[in-house]
Parts: C-alpha cells; sequence; structure tokens
C-alpha cells in the first residue's frame, strides 16, 4: 500500500518534470513555432505626398538638393504595397509569449533631417536605440499619453552626439517629433509580443509565432487599424493579406 | 477667395487631426483623485498633507480659478489665456513639469515644486506665491501631487549633480561661446539670443499650441529662476512639456558652467560676464553649423 503511493507520488512528479519541459521546450524549439506573413496594399490611387521645404536649416536642404524630401504618411510601393504598416498579434498570444522581450536593438536614425525608419516598431520593454547621422542638431522628442504609464520626455542631439537608449513601459503608438525642424513627424510603435511592419512591396513576416489562433491587427498611422483572423500551426506559416481602402 | 477658404479649413482640419495624438489631456474623476488625499510632500523638516484643513480652501482661494476642481488646468480662467503670450495652466494630472532638478522624463522633487510656487512663473499668468507660509506651502504641493496617479506610483527622480560654479574667466566665457554654436542653441533662440532663430516660430508645446523660446536680451526672467544654478539647470534638465530639451548627454558639467557664463553675456541686466565680454568684443556665434 505503502510502495504504490510512493510510486504514484514519484510518477506525478516524473510526469510533473515532463510538462514543464515540454512547456519551457516551447521556448527553446524554435521549430514548433510558426509565422504569419502576408502582404498590405492601398487599393485606389496612392495619395500625393508633399514636398518638404528645408531651407529654414540650409544644412538639411543641402542633403536633398538633387532629392526633394516627401512626407511619409502613407509610402506606395509598386502593386499598391504600403509601407511602415505595424502588424502584431492584439488577441490570443499566450502569457508566456507576452512576456517574452527580444533582445535585438532596433536603432531610430535621424539622417538627412528624416526619421529612418518613419515608423520604429518595438515590443514593450525592449531597449531601441536613436542615433543622429546629421550635422545638425536635433532635438528627439516622443509624446506618450503619461497616463499610459509611458512617460514623454526631451532629449537634444547635436552632430556626434552619443545614442540614447531607452525602452517604453507600455503598448501605445508613440508619436515622435523635432522641434528643431517641425517637418520630423514619426512613431514608436510599441507592442506586446511578436511584431513585423511592412517593407516598400508592402510584405510583411511576423516570427516566433506559437501555435494557435489569433487576431492580427495592422496599423497605419493615418488610415487607423483593421484585423484578421489566422490559425498558426506547430512550425507552420499562416497568411493574413489586409487591403486599406484609400481616402 | 472660395479657394483660400478651403485652403484655410483643410489645413486646420488637418491640423486638428494631428494633434489629436498631442492632446493627452487626461479626464480622471473626482473620485479617482480623492484616493490620493493620503498624499504628502517633505520639504526639510516640514511634512506637507493633502488632507490638511487648510489646503483645500487655499486652493479652491488661489488656484482653482486657472489650474481647474480637477487639476487638468482647465479652470475658467484658462479659456483667457491665449499661447504664447499666455501659456495655459498646467496639467497636474499628467505629472509633467517645467521647472526640475531631475532629469527629462521623471518626476520632480517636492522641493522643486514648492519652489515654483514661491517663484511664480516669469511672462505667465503664474504669480509668486510668496504671501504663504511654509507650511501652507509644502501642504500645496502635497495637493498639486495628488492630483496625478504618477506620484503615487513612481519615485521622483534623481537631482542632477552640479559641481560648485568656477570663477567667471574671458577663457570660460569664449568657451561658452563654442557651446553655444556647437548645440545650436541659436536654433530657437537666435544667435544673438533674441528668440529669432530660424525654428522659433514653429515651436509647439506638447499639446499643438505655440509656445516661444526664451529671449534673453529684454529683461525678463527665465521660467525656472534666474540664479546661475538655475540656469546651469534649465539647459541640463530640460523643460519638460515645451520644446526645450535636456542637454546633459552632450554638454558636460564643466562645460556647462561656461555656457552659462557665456548666456550672462546676451542678457540684458548688467554683469562681470558682459563687461568681460565687451573687453574680449566678442561677436554673436554664426549661423552656419560648418564654422
Amino acid at each position: 500500500m505503502k510502495s504504490k503511493s510512493i510510486s504514484l507520488a514519484i510518477l506525478l512528479a516524473v510526469a510533473l518534470i515532463a510538462s514543464g519541459v515540454f512547456v519551457r521546450g516551447h521556448r527553446v524549439h524554435a521549430a514548433a513555432e510558426g509565422k504569419i506573413t502576408g502582404s498590405v496594399k492601398l487599393s485606389g490611387n496612392a495619395p500625393h505626398m508633399r514636398g518638404i521645404d528645408m531651407s529654414k536649416d540650409p544644412w538639411c536642404a543641402k542633403q536633398h538638393a538633387n532629392d526633394p524630401a516627401h512626407l511619409e504618411t502613407e509610402v506606395v510601393g509598386s502593386g499598391g504595397g504600403l509601407e511602415n504598416v505595424v502588424l502584431y498579434i492584439s488577441e490570443g498570444l499566450p502569457a508566456s509569449a507576452q512576456s517574452e522581450v527580444p533582445s535585438q536593438v532596433p536603432v531610430f536614425d535621424q539622417k538627412n533631417c528624416m526619421y529612418t525608419p518613419h515608423v520604429l516598431a518595438m515590443d514593450v520593454k525592449q531597449t531601441f536605440k536613436v542615433i543622429t547621422s546629421d550635422q545638425t542638431t536635433h532635438n528627439i522628442h516622443p509624446l506618450p499619453n503619461p497616463m499610459t504609464g509611458n512617460i514623454p520626455w526631451n532629449q537634444s542631439q547635436p552632430p556626434g552626439a552619443p545614442p540614447i537608449e531607452k525602452s517604453w513601459k507600455a503598448a501605445e503608438f508613440i508619436p515622435v517629433q523635432c522641434n528643431i525642424h517641425p517637418w520630423m513627424h514619426g512613431w514608436f510603435a510599441v507592442v506586446k509580443g511578436p511584431y513585423a511592419i511592412t517593407d516598400g512591396n508592402g510584405s510583411y513576416t511576423i516570427e516566433n509565432v506559437p501555435p494557435g489562433s489569433y487576431t492580427v491587427t495592422a496599423w497605419q498611422e493615418q488610415l487607423g487599424t483593421q484585423t484578421a483572423k489566422v490559425t498558426v500551426a506547430a512550425g507552420a506559416s499562416a497568411t493574413a493579406d489586409f487591403t486599406f481602402k484609400g481616402k | 477667395m472660395r479657394r483660400s477658404l478651403l485652403k484655410w479649413l483643410l489645413l486646420t482640419s488637418a491640423a486638428a487631426v494631428l494633434a489629436l495624438p498631442l492632446m493627452c489631456t487626461a479626464q480622471l474623476t473626482m473620485q479617482d483623485i480623492d484616493t490620493r488625499l493620503n498624499m504628502e510632500s517633505h520639504i526639510g523638516n516640514i511634512t506637507g498633507h493633502a488632507n490638511s484643513a487648510v489646503v483645500k480652501y487655499d486652493y479652491r482661494r488661489y488656484c482653482v480659478g486657472c489650474h481647474g476642481e480637477h487639476g487638468d488646468g482647465n479652470g475658467e480662467v484658462a479659456q483667457w489665456l491665449d499661447p504664447p503670450m499666455w501659456p495655459k495652466p498646467r496639467d497636474f494630472q499628467l505629472g509633467i513639469f517645467k521647472c526640475r532638478s531631475t532629469p527629462t522624463g521623471t518626476l520632480p522633487t517636492d522641493e522643486d515644486l514648492y519652489d515654483t510656487i514661491a517663484r511664480g512663473m516669469d511672462r505667465s499668468a503664474m504669480p509668486q506665491w510668496s504671501q504663504f507660509t511654509k507650511d501652507q506651502r509644502a501642504d500645496l504641493v502635497a495637493w498639486v501631487k495628488h492630483f496625478s496617479p504618477r506620484f503615487a506610483t513612481e519615485k521622483p527622480g534623481t537631482p542632477i549633480a552640479i559641481p560648485p560654479e568656477p570663477e567667471i574667466t574671458a577663457e570660460r566665457i569664449k568657451a561658452g561661446r563654442d557651446v553655444f554654436a556647437r548645440v545650436q542653441c541659436w536654433k530657437c533662440h537666435g544667435v544673438t539670443g533674441e528668440a529669432n532663430g530660424p525654428s522659433a516660430p514653429t515651436l509647439t508645446d506638447d499639446q499643438g499650441r505655440p509656445i516661444a523660446p526664451f529671449n534673453f536680451t529684454e529683461g525678463s526672467r527665465p521660467k525656472c529662476g534666474d540664479t546661475d544654478r538655475d540656469i546651469y539647470r534649465i539647459f541640463m534638465t530640460g523643460l519638460d512639456g515645451t520644446p526645450m530639451p535636456s542637454f546633459a548627454d552632450n554638454i558636460k558639467p564643466d562645460e556647462a558652467w561656461d555656457l552659462v557664463f557665456y548666456l550672462r553675456t546676451l542678457m540684458k541686466p548688467n554683469s562681470k560676464e558682459k563687461e568681460i565680454a565687451k573687453q574680449l568684443k566678442l561677436q554673436p556665434v554664426s549661423s552656419n553649423p560648418g564654422q
């Protein structure tokens, strides 16, 4: 009787450890994780992106002497592909995948008096870097809503300034601006869990998605959000395409 | 005529849409604010209490007209204050303050708020509240803090270290002029400090309202104090909520004193720095960044 209960306890312990290994292995074995890929398009004609007059800062203007800069609020590539759309999993992500923070450090560059990239996507609590490649002073001034837990700050970056490393506490689409160069507007897209951003053709791939059923949200700074349902099988790729209606 | 009206309409509606995410004016209920009535402030050996018998009365009598019942800066009078000439009252709910001894993006210390109440805000509707006793002022600091949930969950930043003020020398003033040129203060403040830099006309605060850079030459006091240490602090911490950034990462503590001395040469009141600049026949910096 006694030996029976002991063996039961051992069996239970083994089962517990095994399940623990399984859950942990979930994160370690990338093979089990799938991905979500697709494209984001704009229907209708691409809107006109106004040219930017940088004459107030001759250094900025000189960088664009042969190639005038344009606003980047809706950048449309070949075949109507929308660039700078942020894709993330808005529903269905297990807590373990939500709390994982990527170790890569996304970089936001102030280059030729423009933000490169125009939209920088990142995870909550992920470290990102702000650098300047310019020979003119910028101030980098993100404007989150302090009620979300993200606190605004405002730092200068004169020529040759060291990089600024920061992170954000909460998911939020944060506008960022340079007060010195009023045409400089960009975004820090802070989301929870795996994310992706569309390239010049409107294509994207969200990597490291654990198997499951999800709602994927596509966010565009002017056109708002769209959602799609996807199911990701272990090690497989699911597809979600989006079309935003041009205004 | 019609065309220009249409253009104007389009522009204003576009501006309104753009300004939306910036208008993060918080609207907390009185119920939520009241959960923080146990807020305290600590000024030296004085402890201020948000639930003191007099502070509610003081706030109603002296502050509510501008800062509002909910501390959101929407008091009755606020609508008559037109920026940039008359900056709008602070929204205490956001917990974002111009005058801090702490780094950008952090909460001010209790002393910072205490000093601001006594100092007032030059070129604004905020007077110097010198008639309050120290206890009244400490209670008001606790009261101001209780409007924002941030003071219940975050600690204030660590005040920046300010080395002792060195002796004013011609070398330091010249070095300060180099700092002024290098970090490009003139982009907003102008090469002569007359607030007429190329970026001055388009400056806006965090709520998208027009705001003017400080004019060094007309004799007014800087917003966050007029001592050398105050001026040092202003550009090393930045004035949060405004376009004025922190330069802490780009100006070394010793250089910061050089810059303070150079800024004095641009300011209207007579000073030792101004005398030396005259002897040196110091010229304004060039607005060409290459020089």
